[in-house]
């Protein structure tokens, strides 16, 4: 049984033909370009070869997951295999799962890996910025650093609430057994890790010094490490695109009866505003990155400006991605945030419908706003004026989203357990995050701030203090559920509060060093900057160090002391807690109906969305 | 009646807030705020980065008071936590308040900022190659030129003479020209506040006034490979007199080499096209 279950369709046969699809793709890349060797002697590179080897290995990890059993079986006639389909046993986490539930699982601890991968380049960054020079690390070696933290924090955490919370929780909230398409579902989730494995090979090809913009032409005179980083976006963005797709064809077809779109929980909202952006705005993304690809394989010219290609189209297209990329990675944690304050002060969402409009609000804005990134880049000068306006625009519907969750605080039954501190965080930081990008949007104020460690903070206020606080809060909340096991709450508000205290006193005085003219990603600053610099690192190493307490309470709870959480450990009145904890296989008994009210707090008849005869465990 | 008593208390601290702040803010923090008076482009964004802190230190304050108000005044002890609070759904007066003050900040952030990009000449910012915002007068024009992983300068008015140092007048309305032989990177010289992408193949303009003499620091904003972070410089506004003499002395060291240059062009594309290594 245990050979079998090794030699089957697993984890272990896709890493296996992965390494091997991938030797078998150079040795063909070096065959097909042998023959033209004048076009790599010089530089000793060859792409075509690494770019074969990739595609192959996707080829090769993709089929020992079993990913081709179905279609072909299908195609042959046969019946499909129901392996994938299995209810119990952990090999189910290792391998190809369809089950909604495993794979919000298989989310949250392979971005986990990749996040804390990302982190520590954070610390090594902050190390070697402790010298005004390049001394502890490289030149060279500084750049992959800041490139990889850049890439594989953007192309992991897109993914980082959507891949684990909408994953889990989404087919739950309204009411479904599964998500419309589950293989796709698992495929999204196998793309990208591997995506993260293969970023990592960049190693190997000496790095890449374009950080995670990629600027073109350095992009095109880069070595063959940016091929690894091209390869990586092109999967994170299929990964994005599918994840979107499923998410929005869940929840426009399979709601429970009476669940119309005004009695959604505002966090399946933000899924589906988020969902839209990554349907639309990944395959930009990709595209894009195979233009690289080919300007850098088969000498065409997208982006080459000497051979007649712009640069400026490079910068356009990626931020084309890039800003609603941005609000992909804020609006779920809105929407969790707003869920997080419900529960903990006891009352209904103040102003649903404002939120809602809020959320889509911001999804459409996100496109009509991307070349506030090019202010100084000499590209359509005369239209600064309407990208600042539709900049400044953007914090209406933000600002939405701010009077919901304060309106929501007033006169509540506030209990600050530890998702509401990180909900509360969120509101602080995402405060600082929004009052800085107004300075960013004027552009006159931006001439100075733009590729300054001042966007620096800006971005990483939005996007840690933001993203990384709701990733942290619905941990905090639904990891109980979704596992069983309640998570030690003592050491949870340690991790809190060091995490916020060391956040601000780390992105705060960035903000400072920013306007005191420190650029992004140099090695280098001016020496009066060192003394900020150094409270800076000491800060981030405490902020790391704040993870180390995260990552070892999250173990011993969930691991070692394994306290069941029960089925509402938060009291609250969502549907997701009337379930048991962990959510059994097929989520309901029988389906239910859901017509009630998704806030019933505070009303006089007290209900919950459906009664408990409805969703018992299957029988 | 006991919530109006929040209201009326966060407001009280909204107001007290404000009134403490905004006399800082107007008066300490704005006139300090960088990157200082050294050109009028720079004064300029020291003048917006005033305003800006104003307009938005009513609502910084209005939300930190609520949020701090809010978690003292409404946190449960250690009462029945799973007694619900009041059912309320919204508030529409306060919905429309809201909304009327965040979008009247907005447009009026908006229109100051388009007036205050116009009326300074994009206000040192990289303009493209043919800006409404322009001066009207005489302008003195430099050329920056970016290369990995060094800036040169050169001045079409002196023959088109380059140099590896940056040397301005003072009081004189500069029009730079930014432009790259390779990759993008970006002309930042801080004091100045100047900020324009050097692209290749594209003339980036970029309009300054520097009102005192002295040095300045010149970065590379824009990564562009390996010793980007090495890529700085400083160079130096001084006066009329001071220039002339210098201009003179670099026109004299160039005469050997200038037969090896290009002649002077907007941008410049190396011959031939090549991938680099």
């Amino acid at each position: 049984m245990i050979l079998r279950r090794l030699i089957g369709f697993n984890l272990l046969s896709a890493v296996v033909l992965g390494i091997v699809g991938f030797y078998v793709g150079w040795w063909l890349g070096n065959l097909d370009t042998s023959s033209n060797l004048a076009y790599f002697a010089d530089t000793g590179q060859n792409d075509v070869a690494l770019f074969t080897a990739y595609l192959t290995c996707i080829l090769g990890f993709l089929t020992g997951l079993g990913f081709l059993k179905y279609p072909i079986n299908r195609m042959l006639g046969k019946p499909a295999s129901l392996r994938e389909k299995e209810t119990s046993g952990s090999s189910r986490y290792f391998g190809l799962c369809t089950d909604h539930k495993v794979v919000g699982l298989q989310y949250l601890i392979g971005i986990g890996v990749f996040v804390a991968i990302g982190g520590i380049n954070a610390m090594l960054i902050r190390i070697e910025l402790l010298n005004p020079t390049a001394e502890t690390i490289s030149a060279n070696n500084y750049l992959t650093i800041v490139g990889l933290h850049g890439t594989l924090m953007m192309g992991m955490m897109t993914s980082g609430i959507l891949g684990p919370f909408a994953n889990y929780l989404v087919p739950i909230m309204i009411g479904a057994r599964r998500m419309a398409f589950p293989r796709i579902e698992a495929l999204t989730f196998w793309l990208l890790m591997l995506a993260g494995v293969l970023l990592m090979t960049t190693l190997s090809y000496g790095g890449f010094p374009t950080g995670w913009t990629g600027y073109a032409p350095l992009n095109i005179e880069a070595n063959m490490g940016i091929d690894s980083y091209l390869v990586f976006f092109v999967l994170v963005g299929v990964s994005m695109c599918l994840l979107g797709l499923n998410m929005l064809a869940t929840v426009i077809t399979m709601r429970a009866p009476g669940l119309t779109w005004g009695k959604l929980p505002i966090f399946v909202w933000g899924v589906v505003a988020t969902s839209v952006l990554m349907l639309l705005a990944a395959p930009v993304l990709f595209s894009t990155l195979i233009m690289v690809a080919l300007d850098r394989t088969a000498q065409t010219s997208f982006f080459n400006t000497q051979l007649g290609g712009s640069s400026y189209l490079y910068e356009n297209l990626f931020w084309i991605f890039g800003h609603p990329e941005v609000y992909i990675l804020a609006l779920p944690g809105m929407g969790i945030v707003l869920e997080i304050i419900v529960v903990f002060s006891r009352k209904p969402l103040w102003g649903y419908r404002l939120a809602v409009a809020g959320m889509l609000g911001i999804a459409l804005m996100s496109w009509l706003v991307w070349q506030h990134h090019l202010f100084v880049s000499g590209i359509n000068a005369d239209l600064r004026p309407f990208y600042m306006l539709s900049t400044e625009l953007v914090s209406l519907p933000t600002g939405f989203i701010f009077v919901c969750a304060l309106g929501t605080l007033w006169r509540g039954r506030i209990r600050l357990e530890v998702p509401m501190l990180f909900a509360l965080g969120w509101l602080f930081n995402f405060l600082i995050g929004g009052l800085s990008g107004v300075f960013l949007s004027d552009v006159p104020s931006d001439v100075t701030t733009h590729g300054s460690f001042f966007s620096m903070a800006h971005f990483h206020y939005t996007i840690m203090g933001g993203l990384l606080f709701s990733f942290f809060a619905a941990i905090y909340f639904w990891v109980p559920k979704m596992t069983g096991y309640a998570i030690n709450q003592r050491w949870a508000k340690v991790h809190f509060w060091v995490m916020f205290i060391a956040f601000n006193s780390t992105f705060g005085p960035l903000l400072v060093i920013g306007f005191l003219g420190m650029p992004r990603r140099t090695v280098t600053y001016a020496g009066y900057l060192q003394g900020a610099n150094t409270w800076v690192s000491i800060s981030a190493f405490v902020l790391g160090a704040s993870m180390l307490v995260f990552i070892a309470n999250f173990v011993w709870s969930l691991v070692f002391a394994r306290v069941p959480a029960g089925s509402n450990p938060w009291g609250s009145k969502s549907i997701e807690w009337q379930l048991p904890s962990p959510v059994p296989v097929e989520n309901f008994a029988e389906l239910p109906t859901l017509d009630g009210d998704p806030y019933p707090y505070g009303d006089a008849n007290d209900a919950t969305p459906v009664t408990s005869a409805q969703i018992g465990p299957p029988a | 009646m006991r919530q109006h008593h929040h209201a009326w208390r966060i407001a009280g601290l909204t107001i007290v807030g404000t009134a403490i702040a905004l006399p800082l803010v107007l008066f300490v923090l704005g006139p300090n705020m960088p990157p200082g008076n050294s050109s009028e482009g720079a004064s300029a964004q020291v003048r917006d980065n005033t305003v800006l802190l104003v307009v938005l230190t009513p609502f910084t304050v209005f939300i930190l008071a609520y949020l701090a108000y809010a978690i003292a005044a409404f946190r449960l002890a250690d009462g029945d936590a799973t007694q619900d609070g009041p059912g309320i759904r919204g508030h529409m007066p306060s919905q429309i308040a809201w909304l009327a003050a965040t979008t009247a900040a907005v447009l009026f952030l908006a229109a100051f900022g388009t007036v205050e990009l116009y009326a300074s000449n994009g206000a040192g910012g990289g303009s493209g190659s043919d800006p409404i915002a322009r001066p009207s007068g005489k302008v003195f024009q430099v050329q920056v030129i970016g290369q990995q992983w060094e800036f040169t300068y050169r001045y079409p008015s002196y023959g088109g003479v380059e140099t590896a140092e940056l040397v301005l007048p003072v009081n004189q309305e500069i029009e730079f020209h930014v432009t790259s032989l390779d990759v993008t990177h970006s002309f930042w010289a801080y004091e100045l506040g100047v900020k324009a992408d050097a692209n290749p193949g594209v003339d980036n303009l970029a309009f300054v006034t520097a009102t005192k003499t002295g040095s300045f620091q010149i970065r590379c904003a824009e990564l562009c490979g390996l010793w980007h972070g090495y890529m700085f410089d400083t160079g130096r506004v001084v006066d009329s007199a001071t220039f002339a003499t210098w201009i003179a002395t670099q026109q004299q060291q160039f005469a050997d080499i200038k037969k090896y240059l290009p002649p002077y062009a907007p941008t410049y594309s190396p011959d031939p096209p090549a991938r680099a290594g």
